[in-house]
């Protein structure tokens, strides 16, 4: 676990020393201080020596004010180093998520990638902060105030040799006994909280179901799951305090007997006795911040394994940095291909899939909800890995290319699209970071995205909200086109990408296509047999098979599959 | 998200109130806190006196000794020890007492808050996040916690221990005392600066917060975008920027609270040595007499700085939970959905033209319409008539427009329209999700506000735009539309919407679970899962919103048949933007702009070469 989050400090590792270090010269003299006391009482008051009294004040008084400056300076120190180690991990993460293939995506839900993010990493930061604020201060404090407390008198400190290793059993005892139960306690925390969000999201389908009552009902179990699970916690916590309570009464009471009677039997200075109390407390107390550390590690523990499940993904697809190759054209091969989402090579979603596409060709893929159309396409610019197979493009293995160089060339517009937040220009700059004026207009023009573009009163200018949220559905897929355009690919897929398209801009796009593209390999996945009835070959897939291949005459003579997509679409037009 | 750590300085508005409001729900446990209010004082009381009884400890058990004599001290000690055993106990009796009464308050607060929610109208979903409404129980709520467990206990005990400890000082030396005072004033002063400077670095915190937030939301969403353009290393560098920008501040935030303790810590010590070295003074001048005084007195002003720390490190949180609790209230304080309905829904028999009432599942309905001295019976029949509908979202701003429309027992209505012409809305009003603004809705000749709400929803099936499953097997997900649905009507309403096929291809069949909304299914299994849930529910009126948008046209053909008998004897409305879908329909309404343009049959519209006719040969885009 250190080693996976030591990196993450890079640059802040000094506020990380400073911080305990500082905290370090606090604790000495702030040990110091009830011994100069001792001192005051024992030495200047039994000799009535002013002078005496006056030196040892100010050297406390002195010691205390430096004391304080290192103590804010640690607090400085111990927030920056742990805001330092929080921006590590985060970079981290960031860094670790764009190197996530699809699948790795996949594993993950967008919303928990977020929660590791924010929430999990938060955590971290305030645990580390504790733990650089009381690692050594807790020790050293036990140490040195142990050491003065046997310099002040040696017989009564003794006293300590029983009381810090029962109280430090008890409270380890105790932090350790309480994990599984906080853990179970996260559990349903986790278990309630989905519940809310499940019904909030879904709360229309819960009012047309009149299901009000019996949600509630359900969340009252879970909210007294979370109440039993809490109680039976934190009831372990909270021994925590009364037994600390105990063990400073008892010491302190054991050290006033022995003292006392030392002091009664002239062996010993009243001021000394004072000094060791006042050690007691510092000795006990810094146990017991100890104990709170280990308690905060024990519930930090739920979000450093969520942290380092997003470090350990093995990203599933592998680059191939060094590669010199380059795409030479646009054609692709499928090569006995077959795939499938789990490890579970039962569990197949495409199989046996032999194909061969020429450079330029416009091909068009049909076939049913779950077919497999989308997975196929996926593959050719690496989104996955073949579990079996391999998929050529330029007549070399796409596992053989730098995967920049790959997806450089294989220009793809997915079925679920997204716009950024920024302006249209923006947008459609992500394409080719350096495209000119020219060629975005140009790119804008093909996809038939630019007349509405310029219908907006700011035109390229136009800022788009999260999501795309100010432009149509139609206008969105068009805009995606554009900006896949912009990258000049030698091939193009579209996975139903025009279906919010009316059908007239759906067929000029097309007929750009094929006109002004046609040394670009296309690949069309469409509901509408109209998207794809002028390709050079169809391509029917069916339960992650091919079923037929051709173009739309032949398939519609021999291909029972496509014949019956056609019908379902003709009937209301005869 | 802001962890349940960090401080926030929203400040409550109104103090007064939500305190007495949370002590109401305290009040429940009146004994138990009363109890646990006199153990804290126990506690401190303890800490206290264990503190004073050292003074007599040194001055007359120890000192004037002079023959050996152990007795006063052995007194001295055992009465001590009975006050600390008892200060230990009361520590611990309290913990638990507060533990107890605190989980089952935020129990209760929890449950009320989302009973309260299932009442509200859509119109406050809709202008509520579910971000921000999640937050009122997890961020909120916990903040209300870390009070009610610890903040008011400690502020208890230490405003106790403030107190007592400064009468025992003034007791012990008025001299010494002054000195406590000047140290108060610094102290107090070092608090309020060193909050109010942090006050505005923790509020630049949370703005950098929400843009990192913001920023990781949008990528992460859009992630398979960033891989296919490879725009890896852009977005990391904007990361970045965000990212060190949040870092700063919170290094700065997080400075400023950490460097309050130990400069009170010390400030505490300084005055500790300001004491001693004064005490030992003024004891040699001969102001004070004994040296037990001293040694107390010293003791007290490490007891007396602690719990003025402890306070003034608790009010920033406890200004946090009266702010949440604030949010929660205001939330409990929602209006609920308004329902003046008093016609209700039953199970009916029909004898003839006789309908009694049954308890009986019958799969046929009846309302049942108060009237004078007694109960009248109408037979629920799906009539539905819109009269000069006139709806807005907000005022002054109509999304529906003088809208009238009919529906009788068993017809097909179809809306066709662009999005935010206004299809989903008429929708939202026949199951009063929204009340119209004018005009009349009249169910079976009932008035659609004299119907109970929940009896109204009961009588319609839904199938929504989006889908949403719940976490549970697929049988508990179709089960939802009616809950005392047998095994066999589940899968038979799996096979009228064609999701049998694929059910039974899940690894567990109708046991399978499905987890976040069902993420393991694809857009149309999900839409198919819905129908079946529609299907379970046999209502007599089924409103299908875009309900096979994401099924292949193949597929859909497939399930036509059982939609068709979904279908049968069922008033339905149908809102589709595949003109496919509602090409059958009795009637198709076109909507523009709220407005219903064009109405007919499938060959009527056609036939006028208008609106439909454009989108039905693709010659116009659909928004």
């Amino acid at each position: 676990m250190i080693k996976k989050f030591s990196p993450c400090l890079k640059g802040y590792g000094i506020y990380a020393v400073l911080a305990p270090a500082t905290i370090a010269l606090e604790v000495i003299l702030e040990v110091f201080i009830p011994y100069l006391m001792a001192q005051i009482i024992d030495i200047g008051i039994n000799r009535g020596d002013y002078s005496f009294i006056l030196q040892r004040g100010a050297l406390m008084v002195l010691m205390a004010i430096l004391s304080l400056f290192c103590g804010a300076l640690s607090g400085a120190f111990a927030a920056r180093a742990s805001a330092g180690l929080a921006y590590g991990v985060r970079k981290k993460l960031y860094e670790k998520i764009q190197d996530f293939s699809f699948a790795n995506v996949d594993k993950f839900s967008t919303a928990s990638l977020v929660t590791r993010m924010t929430t999990d990493v938060n955590s971290v930061q305030q645990a580390f902060m504790m733990i650089i604020r009381s690692c050594i201060r807790s020790p050293l404090m036990l140490i040195t105030a142990t050491i003065m407390a046997f310099r002040l008198n040696s017989q009564l400190a003794s006293i300590f040799l029983f009381a810090i290793p029962v109280l430090g059993t008890a409270l380890f005892i105790i932090a350790k006994m309480a994990y599984p139960r906080f853990a179970k306690m996260f559990e349903k925390f986790d278990y309630m909280n989905r519940r809310i969000q499940e019904t909030l999201i879904a709360i229309r389908v819960v009012k047309t179901f009149v299901k009000g009552d019996y949600e509630a009902e359900e969340f009252e179990k879970a909210a007294d799951g979370v109440r039993a699970a809490q109680v039976k916690a934190e009831k372990l916590i909270i021994t925590n305090g009364p037994i600390m309570q105990l063990t400073i009464y008892a010491t302190t009471i054991a050290i006033c007997w022995f003292g006392g009677r030392s002091i009664i039997a002239g062996r010993m200075e009243v001021g000394a006795l004072t000094g060791v109390i006042t050690y007691v407390s510092q000795i006990l107390m810094s146990l017991m911040m100890l104990s709170f550390v280990f308690v905060s590690i024990v519930m930090t523990r739920a979000s450093i394994a969520r942290i380092c499940e997003v470090f350990d993904e093995i990203p599933d697809i592998r680059d191939n940095p060094s590669s010199e190759l380059k795409v030479s054209d646009g054609s692709i091969e499928f090569n006995n291909v077959s795939f499938s989402y789990s490890k579970n090579k039962e569990n197949k979603v495409l199989s046996d899939i032999n194909l061969k596409i020429g450079s330029g060709d416009k091909i068009g893929i049909v076939g049913a909800t779950g077919s497999a159309k989308t997975t196929l396409v996926q593959l050719i610019p690496r989104l996955y890995d073949v579990t079996d197979g391999k998929v050529l493009v330029g007549g070399h293995d796409v596992r053989d290319y730098k995967l920049e160089e790959l997806r450089e060339n294989v220009a793809m517009v997915l079925q679920k699209n997204v716009l950024f937040t920024g302006t249209i220009r923006d947008n459609l700059k992500w394409g080719n970071e350096s495209a000119t004026e020219e060629e975005i207009i140009k790119a804008a023009k093909k996809a038939q995205a630019h007349d509405f573009i310029m219908s907006f009163p700011e035109g390229y200018d136009t800022e788009l909200g999260q999501g795309g949220v100010n432009v149509s559905g139609g206008q969105k897929q068009r805009l995606c086109i554009a900006r896949a355009l912009l990258k000049n690919p030698k091939i193009i897929i579209l996975d139903d990408s025009t279906s919010a398209v009316d059908t007239a801009t759906d067929s000029e796009i097309r007929k750009t296509f094929r006109e002004e593209l046609d040394h670009v390999t296309t690949i069309v996945i469409a509901q509408r047999i109209a998207s794809v009835i002028d390709a050079d070959k169809i391509v029917v897939l069916d339960e992650g098979k091919i079923n037929g291949v051709g173009t739309h005459d032949e398939l519609l003579g021999e291909n029972a599959i496509y014949r019956e997509i056609y019908q379902s679409q003709r009937k209301g037009e005869q | 998200m802001p962890g349940p750590h960090q401080m926030k300085t929203a400040k409550p508005k109104n103090f007064k109130d939500t305190i007495l409001r949370i002590f109401s729900y305290l009040w429940d446990y009146k004994f138990l806190l009363i109890l646990a209010c006199i153990c804290i004082l126990l506690s401190s009381a303890g800490g206290v006196l264990g503190t004073y009884f050292l003074r007599s400890l040194v001055n007359d058990c120890i000192i004037p000794i002079k023959d050996g004599n152990l007795r006063p001290l052995v007194k001295m000690l055992f009465k001590m020890g009975g006050v600390y055993i008892m200060g230990a106990a009361a520590t611990y009796i309290y913990s638990r007492l507060m533990l107890y009464i605190t989980t089952n308050t935020l129990k209760r607060i929890r449950c009320q808050l989302f009973t309260k929610l299932m009442t509200l109208p859509v119109k406050y979903f809709d202008t509520h996040t579910h971000g921000e409404l999640m937050s009122r129980f997890t961020n909120d709520v916990d903040t209300m916690r870390e009070m009610l467990s610890q903040s008011i206990p400690n502020f208890i005990s230490s405003s106790f221990t403030i107190v007592s400890v400064f009468i025992l000082m003034i007791i012990l030396s008025p001299i010494l005392t002054l000195l406590v005072l000047g140290m108060l004033a610094i102290m107090l002063f070092v608090v309020s600066t060193v909050s109010r400077k942090g006050v505005g670095f923790f509020r630049k915190q949370q703005e950098a917060v929400g843009a990192v937030n913001g920023f990781v939301e949008e990528t992460v969403e859009g992630q398979k975008v960033v891989k296919v353009f490879c725009r890896e290393d852009e977005v990391k560098e904007e990361f970045e920027k965000l990212n060190a920008n949040y870092r700063d501040a919170a290094a700065s935030a997080h400075t400023t609270a950490n460097v309050l303790m130990p400069i009170m810590g010390n400030l505490s010590y300084i005055h500790y040595a300001l004491t001693a070295t004064a005490g030992a003074y003024f004891y040699l001048k001969g102001f004070i007499h004994d040296l037990g005084t001293i040694v107390s007195f010293l003791q007290f002003t490490r007891t007396f700085s602690q719990p003025i720390t402890q306070i003034s490190m608790q009010i920033n949180s406890i200004m946090a939970s009266l702010a949440g609790a604030e949010r929660v209230f205001a939330v409990l304080d929602e209006d609920p959905e308004i329902d003046e309905g008093n016609v209700t829904l039953v199970n009916a028999r029909l004898d003839g033209d006789k309908i009694t009432e049954t308890d009986e599942f019958t799969g046929k309905w009846a309302w049942k319409v108060p009237s004078e001295g007694g109960y009248e019976y109408v037979s629920v029949m799906g009539d539905v008539k819109l009269n000069n509908v006139t709806f807005g979202y907000e005022k002054n701003k109509t999304v529906l427009n003088d809208i009238s429309l009919y529906a009788k027992p068993g017809q097909k209505i179809a809306f066709v329209g662009s999005t935010g012409a206004g299809k989903t809305t008429i929708t939202n009003l026949l199951n009063r999700f929204y009340d119209i603004d004018a005009g009349t809705i009249t169910y079976d000749g009932i008035e659609l506000c004299d119907i109970k709400k929940d009896d109204l929803r009961r009588s319609m099936s839904m199938v929504l735009q989006d889908t949403h499953l719940f976490t549970g097997t697929v049988r508990d997900n179709i089960r939802y539309g009616r809950a005392d649905a047998t095994d066999e009507d589940v899968e038979r309403a799996a096979r009228l919407a064609n999701a049998h096929f694929f059910i039974s291809h899940l690894p567990e069949g109708y046991d399978t679970v499905l987890t976040g909304d069902g993420a393991n299914l694809s857009q149309g299994q999900r839409q198919l899962l819905s129908i079946a849930r529609a299907a379970i529910a046999n209502a007599p009126v089924l409103i299908l919103d875009e309900a096979t948008s994401s099924i292949d046209t193949r597929t859909e053909a497939l399930i036509e048949k059982g939609m068709d008998t979904l279908m049968e004897g069922r008033t339905v409305f149908v809102i589709a933007h595949r003109l496919s879908t509602v090409r059958n329909s009795n009637a198709i309404m076109v909507l523009e702009n709220g407005k219903i343009i064009e109405r007919g049959d499938h060959d009527d519209l056609i036939a006028q070469k208008g609106r439909y006719y454009k989108l039905y040969m693709g010659m116009f885009e659909l928004a």
